[in-house]
């Protein structure tokens, strides 16, 4: 009857929980180029584990992060110390919506 | 197919000057990205104001927009002038033009479904296909047990003339045990089809949970509001509360006050950090609806003629 049933499993990761990524990896995830992820690092945007790039570690929250301030780049034409700023304040908005939602509830 | 007044959306007059229409584009952009946003239709909002800006900004496009008329209303019934396939012929490209695959019908119907790159010569051409997003909604049980959902979606897809048409199609897709709401399910390989020799893209699922009637969910901490009878609250009680889990056997302390929270330890969402179910008291009262249950909160005034439920109020 159903025939979603014959469908073959996907196999799935989540993305926020994903650890040890390589720079390659982070750029086919984010579909750049690895000058643009470098750029994103030097900037303070994300902070991968390790020294060099060959050695830097990221972390799937380091992918949402850098997805999001590239579009934050490409879609309202910000460059790259507007983005990390824009992000920050993303930031603070959310811890502060959150301490709002706290005060509500108790 | 809907008439779309791309003037109107973005708040502009039909004689809006190039730069007019720039202003206005960043100025909403800022307001719907959906990264920015918490509006709930922000991201179709940024969609359709980026269609719209994709045609005004075009000095040809916005000709051929302009030249349909002023008598549309956004929302008519919209028939496309004749002409053959795609109406307009333009040439294309330009900065941060990358695909329009995701634009209305309307949209195509004057100026044709492209997707992102365009054919080389040769057909030499190799890249990568982009990644596909959708949303996922689940239970907050699914979280606690994993689950197996069909996800059915449109993705682009192009034909032998190099039209794009939207193809429905199914995916089983198992949800991992212990995924939050927020949190983005990818699998690799299902997202748009590569140019060439180039790997498909990804696809990402985001995750909402469905709203529960008795549940709130704060990041992987689970809130349960449980009402109890003022003796329950004064004396204590072992009571059996339903988690999302199964049943759990919780003692409330004698003395307990409305408002209290009591933590399940390792009882939210499931995990290599697994969160906390919190039990949050509330005190229902019985109601005085008869005269011996006025004589009983009568009686009950008389017995504690030094409480005083408001100390800090000053009175």
């Amino acid at each position: 009857m159903d025939k979603t049933r014959l469908l073959p499993q996907l196999s799935v990761t989540i993305l926020e929980e994903q650890t040890g990524l390589t720079l390659l990896e982070v750029c086919q995830a984010c579909a750049v180029r690895a000058e643009a992820i470098v750029e994103l690092v030097d900037e303070g945007v994300v902070a991968p584990l390790g020294r060099e790039p060959h050695c830097w570690r990221f972390t799937g929250l380091h992918v949402r992060r850098a997805t999001v301030a590239l579009r934050l780049q490409r879609d309202l034409g910000l460059n790259l110390a507007g983005a990390a700023l824009a992000l920050e304040l993303l930031d603070e908005v959310e811890v502060l919506r959150q301490r709002l939602h706290a005060l509500g509830d108790s | 197919m809907e008439f779309k007044d791309y003037y109107t959306l973005m708040g502009l007059a039909r004689d809006a000057s190039q730069g007019e229409i720039k202003r206005a584009y960043r100025q909403l952009a800022r307001k719907y990205h959906p990264d920015v946003s918490k509006d709930p239709d922000a991201e179709s909002r940024f969609k359709e104001l980026g269609e719209a800006y994709a045609v005004l900004k075009d000095l040809e496009k916005r000709a051929a927009y302009d030249a349909l008329g002023s008598g549309w209303k956004a929302g008519q019934d919209f028939r496309p002038p004749p002409g053959g396939n795609g109406s307009f012929e333009f040439s294309g490209g330009g900065e941060g033009d990358d695909g329009n695959a995701d634009f209305s019908d309307f949209f195509a119907s004057l100026y044709g479904r492209r997707s992102g790159h365009s054919q080389t010569a040769g057909g030499a051409y190799h890249a990568r296909g982009q990644d596909h997003h959708a949303q996922v909604s689940i239970d907050l049980e699914d979280a606690y047990r994993g689950a197996t959902r069909a996800i059915s979606l449109q993705t682009p897809e192009v034909d032998e003339h190099g039209r794009v048409h939207l193809r429905r199609h199914t995916l089983k897709v198992v949800i991992p045990r212990g995924v939050r709401a927020g949190q983005h399910i990818r699998l690799a390989g299902q997202g748009m089809p590569g140019m060439g020799k180039g790997p498909p893209g990804d696809l990402y699922l985001e995750v909402a949970f469905h709203l529960h009637p008795h549940y709130r969910v704060e990041q992987r901490d689970v809130y349960f509001d449980l009402p109890i009878a003022p003796w329950e609250a004064a004396l204590g009680a072992t009571l059996a509360i339903p988690t999302p889990d199964g049943q759990v056997d919780l003692k409330i302390p004698a003395g307990a006050v409305a408002g209290r929270k009591l933590r399940l330890k390792g009882r939210g969402i499931p995990g290599a950090t697994p969160g906390d179910f919190y039990v949050v008291l509330q005190i229902a009262l019985p109601p005085a609806d008869s005269e011996s249950a006025r004589d009983f909160y009568a009686g009950m005034a008389a017995q504690f003629p030094s409480f005083d439920p408001r100390p800090s109020a000053g009175h």
